[in-house]
């Protein structure tokens, strides 16, 4: 189980570049590691430090101080690069629930399933509505209202879509695993029907 | 009623656990391969669930993207591991603990028939027609080579699988690859599936489960299926499969982990209905004519830069790269270092045909050949023959079993600006060190570009045989 999603209301931290890759939200170096822990204080670390290490204040994670932004706003092609799944893990660990965006790459998308992190793709026209409105006041709260597929902020409402199964994942705070687990008579039916175990 | 189905599609059908609207498949899964990289997360998702492994029978581990290739000072490998780096130590260490505490068999470093993870399991007889693979590892495809389906996840999946024997998945689109005429006299596997790549783009096999066919295909040996099925995933594919045959079963036959006796009998049976239908309805076939085939090289940072040995180096922006003028042959390119070995060409029959190529010769000076077999099993199997001594003696290192070179996790690389021809399946920028430049060929390609110090033609060669 994990937290159920269902209406999130949060600040957002505004990265509306294109083709951010997995490298950029987190560097290959950083993978040799055995756990899953610790991967959002290394969340866009080359950019969020500078290379002695301090905060790097022209980076807009570093405007939010005591302030974790829960919706990530980004530009097209977000999480191109490789299959790791530690970017999804350095997102979700430093409190991101929901990346906004005209596109993902597929493996990401994959990955951030896996994850409980809500990916919302908008089409071109609510995109650059929910810009402006972002844009002219960082400090907005945003909030995304899964269960009806919608986002509001500053008095404006956009509709996304959601594969089904992924919303009920989301939704009932189930994520595949859960999913497969409540299976398990059926797995085990399969097996004793294939004359196992 | 009979529809006419295809191979991947009666094997899929077969493995629907679960299937309802709106829902991706619930997919069996009979064998779960693991290794030391994409791993330790997916125990600790089942510890944090206080969940046991469904079926440890199901899954095997080994190591191999870590491990030094090199021995200890004292002849061990496990006491060279006192120098790899920590992480790496820490990473082989925990897969050894992990599956211990759950129960799976693990072939760890102590364990002769340990190796590269696509490559001990073949060995083995663990990879059976079929049967539904996966493993944390892109290159899993290899296992198609048996008429199987396998395909390469991510570490949450690897938990799903280990929980529950199961994992979400789309069916993904059909796609028949068949090729038309013989492989030419001096050309294999290799060069097919390079030839393949350049022909379909790094992007043209994406959403689909691709199914080699043809005479080439029936012609190759298992282990060229496997080349070919393996460097799938560089066609954006994460599906290749070739359907079983006599050629199948020969390499099955009394391995470790295969059906004996009547149990084998019957198995081979129902692994005889494993094929595409007659009038099974592919969404897209390609049919590539193979009879002008050459032995190919690549010349940039992606596998689906390659050209015939004869060829001229076409412009591209890749050349900043890889450090080479185009309108120049690619025949005569110099190299610094040669690397047999990885999931894609090192088995024993890949060994062969290097050390064919070398027996009596020497490496050119100023070149450093590394040749590391893709599992202990192979290892074993070539010194029998006495592979290790023609490469010895020719001034190669034989190395102990892993990934090595292939994507220089371990500690072993290519120095930043120098140029490798290499048999494994990624040329990508800084892939076998930070600078590196990778030249993807066959075994015979490398091997004679490793006398000349040039990259050279293997045609060219004469062969001296045992
Ligand atoms: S040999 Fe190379 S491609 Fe194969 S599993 Fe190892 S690292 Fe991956």
């Amino acid at each position: 189980m994990r937290e159920p999603y269902n209406t999130v209301t949060g600040k957002v931290l505004y990265l509306p570049i294109d083709n951010i890759d997995t490298d950029q939200i987190i560097p290959a170096r950083f993978l040799k590691t055995v756990t899953k822990e610790g991967f959002g204080e290394l969340l866009f670390h080359d950019h969020r430090y500078d290379e002695e290490g301090n905060p790097n204040q022209e980076f807009a994670i570093n405007q939010y101080p005591g302030n974790v932004a829960e919706i990530l706003f980004a530009g097209d092609n977000f999480g191109c690069g490789s299959s790791r799944e530690h970017a999804p893990w350095a997102l979700t660990g430093y409190g991101i629930r929901t990346v906004i965006a005209p596109s993902f790459a597929n493996i990401f998308k994959n990955n951030s399933a896996k994850n409980g992190l809500l990916l919302i793709e908008l089409d071109e026209q609510p995109y650059q509505a929910l810009k402006q409105i972002v844009e002219n006041n960082k400090d907005v709260d945003v909030t995304v209202d899964l269960p009806r597929q919608q986002i509001h902020a500053d008095g404006s409402d956009f509709s996304f879509e959601i594969y089904p199964f992924l919303k009920t994942c989301l939704i009932k705070g189930v994520d595949e695993f859960g999913y497969l687990l409540n299976l398990s008579d059926r797995i085990k039916a399969f097996e004793s029907a294939r004359g196992e175990r | 009623m009979s529809e006419a189905r295809t191979l991947f599609d009666k094997i899929w059908e077969s493995h629907v656990v679960v299937r309802e609207p709106g829902m991706p498949d619930a997919l069996y899964i009979d064998l779960q391969l693991i290794h030391e990289v994409t791993s330790p997360q997916a125990f600790d998702e089942l510890r944090k669930r206080n969940l046991p492994v469904w079926d440890p029978n199901r899954i095997k581990g080994t190591v191999d993207h870590c491990n030094p290739t090199r021995l200890g000072p004292d002849g061990d490998e496990r006491s060279a591991l006192i120098y790899a780096d920590e992480n790496s130590r820490k990473q082989i260490l925990k897969l050894e603990k992990n599956c211990k505490e759950f129960g799976i068999e693990c072939f760890g470093l102590d364990n002769s028939a340990r190796g590269v993870v696509h490559v001990f399991a073949p060995d083995l007889g663990l990879t059976q027609p079929g049967m539904t693979i996966v493993c944390g590892d892109s290159h899993t495809a290899t296992h198609g080579a048996f008429g199987s389906i396998a395909f390469g996840i991510g570490t949450s999946e690897v938990s799903h699988v280990m929980g529950t024997q199961c994992l979400f998945q789309s069916k993904p689109k059909s796609m028949l690859i068949r090729y038309i005429g013989e492989l030419p006299h001096g050309t294999g596997a290799k060069d097919l599936i390079l030839y393949t790549i350049a022909k379909i783009g790094v992007s043209g096999g994406t959403n689909y489960a691709i199914e080699y066919s043809g005479d080439a295909v029936r012609s190759l040996s298992m282990e060229g299926r496997m080349t070919i099925c393996n460097m799938t995933i560089e066609a954006g594919a994460r599906f290749g499969i070739v359907a079983p045959d006599e050629t199948t079963f020969a390499w099955l036959k009394n391995k470790k982990f295969a059906p004996k006796g009547e149990v084998w009998d019957k198995a081979v049976a129902a692994w005889r209905n494993l094929y595409s239908d007659e009038g099974a309805v592919f969404d897209k076939v390609i049919e590539i004519d193979v009879s002008k085939l050459e032995p190919m090289v690549t010349y940039g940072t992606t596998p689906e830069t390659a050209i015939g040995i004869s060829d001229i180096i076409p412009d591209s922006e890749m050349l900043n790269y890889s450090g080479l003028k185009a309108g120049n042959p690619i025949a005569g390119t110099e190299i610094d270092y040669v690397f047999i070995g990885s999931c894609t060409n090192g088995r024993l029959a890949d060994l062969r045909e290097a050390a064919e190529i070398l027996r009596g010769k020497k490496v050119a000076d100023g070149v450093q050949m590394i040749v590391v077999p893709g599992s202990g099993t192979v290892k074993r199997q070539a010194e029998a023959e006495g592979l290790d001594k023609v490469f010895l003696k020719a001034g190669a290192e034989w190395r102990e079993p892993g990934c090595s070179l292939c994507l220089s996790m371990n500690g072993d690389f290519i120095e930043a600006g120098k140029r490798c021809i290499s048999t494994s399946n990624r040329n990508f920028e800084g892939r076998q060190g930070p600078g590196s430049r990778t030249i993807l060929a066959s075994p015979a390609t490398a091997a004679a570009s490793a006398i000349k110090g040039v990259i050279s033609d293997p045609r060219q060669l004469e062969v001296h045989h045992a």
